[in-house]
């Protein structure tokens, strides 16, 4: 009896194995590793780490880019997300309707984000090219002169975000679509029974009820603002004047470009705890306050 | 996740040690290049490669092409972290500091000792040496070396009632010349622009050029200073600010360097700065008479040199090293560098490489390639320093602030030549 007891807890640990080994091999133990090395100095040459403490910290508070990266990160997460999350949301009602071509527009709001986001920042680098660019071209016939979207600090970050929300919306309208169709039709019917107004009804009823979604994608969709990198590397390099660096890219610049690894580890540490904050936050906070079914 | 990297680096070179050796006793060598102007580069390397080893059928030459300088020296530096380096590589000859901080290079003249070796390394244009020598040695041997020079667009000169056959020779004919060639419509948009001088990614190498027409040198030898906020220093900048916000002349804001060429050939600029590496993609994609001429001259003329070095990476194999250095020797030969400036609009970098029967007729035909070479007389070393990469950012950083507006140029270049001395503090000891 107790052999077989230990059999099935054997069992069950060796159905486990696989994944702990690889969550633990490419996530938890990096992880850690990352937090030791923040705590020393960079190796250069003949010279080894050495253990420093906090001074990788204490330069990071001093450093005017990573304030900079910083700001902009929080910028960039609180303008695309609840802008990506409402026009989700639009885009969603719209095509859950009963329209003509509905296929068809499901598809297109959904096409953004089948591209890979290094085509994506290619595709609107065209659109942004001062002169000939696509909205150049098209503002020309409305008497605007050439503006130079990713050549202006004002601009430039803006300009980027548009891509996301751009990219990011069709993806999350997929989870809005499923969360709508899940809406029992019985509700709809007592309130249209009840006379309410196409806002009640929305207000009273659907948004509740794809809460839990809406929670799901401004979870996915902060995390995602945080790991941003590819589309500044395509398309500013972090420029002009660090008007565009997100945290990822600089962590990629002081890492690969500058080698200095030390520094890199302690800023990769401060990213990481932003975003187990975040999560955090969001799941005990707002946990309270969704309608679960 | 250095160590992480290390043990699977060398569990890789393991793997290859036991599984990857070839049965006959050739030494293979692998070589990583990049690619920073347009044409198909790719297949010529890999000629030269094959003609190589006919010559050398005891070495094999693997080309691997790498992207861009900056994503050369990352895949280069990443490799040798995970102990696996090439074994010869193109990359800026500015990442010399670098790569000798981080001991991944041998000394050029440490393999290179024979009496021919020695007249080898003193057969290259002085002024392309002055990026590749540090604290008495050789470090880099010029491959694909450039200037910048100035290309114009005749027909738009004649247009606006210049002479045609005579680019702006100064900074006042610059801005004189500019006010004539920007075309203003009725309501205020520009349909073309006097000139473009490229400021996206590495605008402190364009601005190089107009510090040292203003007479001033941005950083020492030895690559332990730099001087970012003297007042000439401040003047050019100054200046290249003042192109667009004072002058109209050229577009406000950040001129991205990959679009340049083409605001040329549309048309949208009637000047532009660029390096001469562009010279074959001009002459082929220009549907219009142009014309190249060397910078301007405040003070004095002059262009900063660039582009990449062949470098030989530190390897325990000395049959390695050999190798890698009988591939630098073959790939700069007066023929090979005449053939290699003919394919790109690199300088070709010796001088008796211009006087082969190829050169020769290639410049009869086509004057304007040597336009280039002449203004090396007047070029001062690139921009580069220990931790170049960071040093240069932060000038980078300060005239892209300077060109959007957002600092005044005294601040910004206060504040960079602030950063830069923090870095570079601890290498002036």
């Amino acid at each position: 009896m107790r052999n077989r007891r230990l059999n099935l807890q054997l069992q069950g640990w060796l159905l486990l194995l696989p994944a702990v080994v690889l969550l633990a091999t490419f996530t938890h133990v990096p992880a850690v590793s990352t937090i030791v090395d923040s705590l020393f100095s960079t190796p250069q040459g003949r010279r080894p780490a050495a253990f420093i403490g906090l001074d990788q910290y204490r330069t990071m508070l001093a450093d005017p880019i990573f304030w900079r990266a910083l700001n902009n990160n929080l910028l960039y997460a609180l303008t695309t997300v609840p802008i990506a999350i409402g026009l989700a949301l639009v885009m969603a009602l719209f095509v859950n309707g009963r329209i003509k071509g509905r296929a068809a527009l499901r598809l297109a709001f959904f096409t953004p984000t089948i591209l890979p986001m290094v085509a994506a920042a290619n595709i609107w680098l065209f659109f942004y090219t001062p002169g000939y660019g696509l909205i150049d071209q098209v503002g020309r016939l409305f008497g605007f002169g050439a503006i130079n979207w990713l050549g202006n600090t004002a601009t430039a970050l803006p300009a980027l975000m548009a891509v996301t929300v751009w990219k990011e919306a069709g993806f999350f309208m997929i989870f809005f679509l499923a969360a709508l169709q899940q809406v029992s039709p019985d509700l709809y019917e007592a309130a249209h029974m009840e006379n309410a107004s196409r806002w009640q009804i929305f207000s009273r009823i659907t948004w509740p009820l794809v809460m839990p979604t809406t929670l799901f994608v401004a979870v996915n969709a902060l995390i995602n603002a945080f790991r941003i990198v590819d589309q500044v590397i395509a398309m500013t390099g972090g420029g002009p004047d660090n008007a565009t660096t997100l945290l990822l890219f600089y962590i990629y610049q002081v890492a690969f470009s500058f080698w200095d690894t030390g520094y890199a580890a302690a800023l990769a540490t401060v990213l990481l705890t932003v975003l187990g904050v975040v999560s955090l936050a969001q799941f005990f906070l707002l946990d309270r306050r969704i309608h679960y079914r | 996740m250095s160590k992480f990297v290390r043990i699977v680096g060398a569990a890789a070179a393991l793997a290859v040690s036991l599984f990857g050796s070839p049965a006959f006793a050739a030494t293979e060598i692998t070589f990583y290049y990049p690619i920073a102007v347009g044409g198909p580069i790719t297949k010529t390397v890999d000629s030269y490669a094959a003609a190589f080893q006919k010559q050398h059928p005891d070495i094999v030459v693997k080309p691997v092409y790498t992207g861009s300088y900056q994503d050369s020296l990352v895949k280069a530096m990443t490799a040798a972290k995970a102990g696996n380096a090439p074994d010869v590589a193109v990359l800026l000859s500015t990442d010399m500091f670098t790569l000798i901080d981080n001991e991944l290079i041998e000394p050029i003249d440490t393999i290179a000792a024979s009496a021919a070796d020695k007249a080898w390394l003193k057969s290259f244009y002085p002024a392309f040496m002055l990026n590749s020598q540090s604290g008495g040695h050789t470090w880099g041997v010029p491959f694909q070396r450039s200037t910048i020079v100035q290309y114009w667009n005749k027909d738009a000169f004649k247009a606006a009632g210049l002479d045609p056959d005579k680019a702006p020779a100064s900074w006042d004919d610059m801005v004189a010349f500019g006010k004539k060639l920007t075309k203003r419509e009725a309501a205020g948009q520009v349909s073309q622009w006097g000139l473009e001088i490229p400021s996206s990614g590495f605008p402190y190498w364009l601005f190089q050029a107009l510090a040292t027409q203003n007479d001033a040198i941005l950083a020492n030898e030895s690559g332990t200073k730099v001087e970012y906020n003297g007042a000439r220093v401040i003047e050019a900048a100054q200046f290249f600010a003042d192109l667009g916000q004072k002058y109209e002349v050229m577009p406000k804001g950040i001129i991205d360097w990959g679009t340049t060429p083409k605001d040329f050939f549309e048309g949208k600029t009637a000047i532009m700065w660029t390096t001469t590496g562009n010279l074959t993609n001009v002459r082929q994609n220009a549907k219009f008479a142009f014309g190249v001429a060397p910078m301007p001259s405040k003070l004095r003329g002059g262009s900063p040199t660039g582009g990449g070095n062949i470098y030989i990476f530190k390897n325990n194999d000395k049959a390695k090293e050999a190798a890698a250095l009988e591939f630098a020797r073959f790939l700069t030969t007066p023929d090979m560098a005449a053939d290699w400036g003919i394919a790109t609009g690199y300088v070709a970098t010796r001088p008796d490489a211009w006087n082969t029967e190829t050169m020769k007729k290639y410049a009869a035909d086509f004057p304007a390639a040597l336009i280039a070479r002449d203004q090396l007389k007047d070029a001062v070393a690139e921009l580069s320093t220990h931790d170049n990469q960071r040093v240069t950012k932060a000038l980078n950083d300060a005239l892209q602030a300077v060109l959007t507006g957002a600092k005044p140029a005294k601040a910004a270049l206060d504040d960079a030549q602030a950063e830069a001395n923090r870095i570079l503090h601890p290498y002036q000891n």
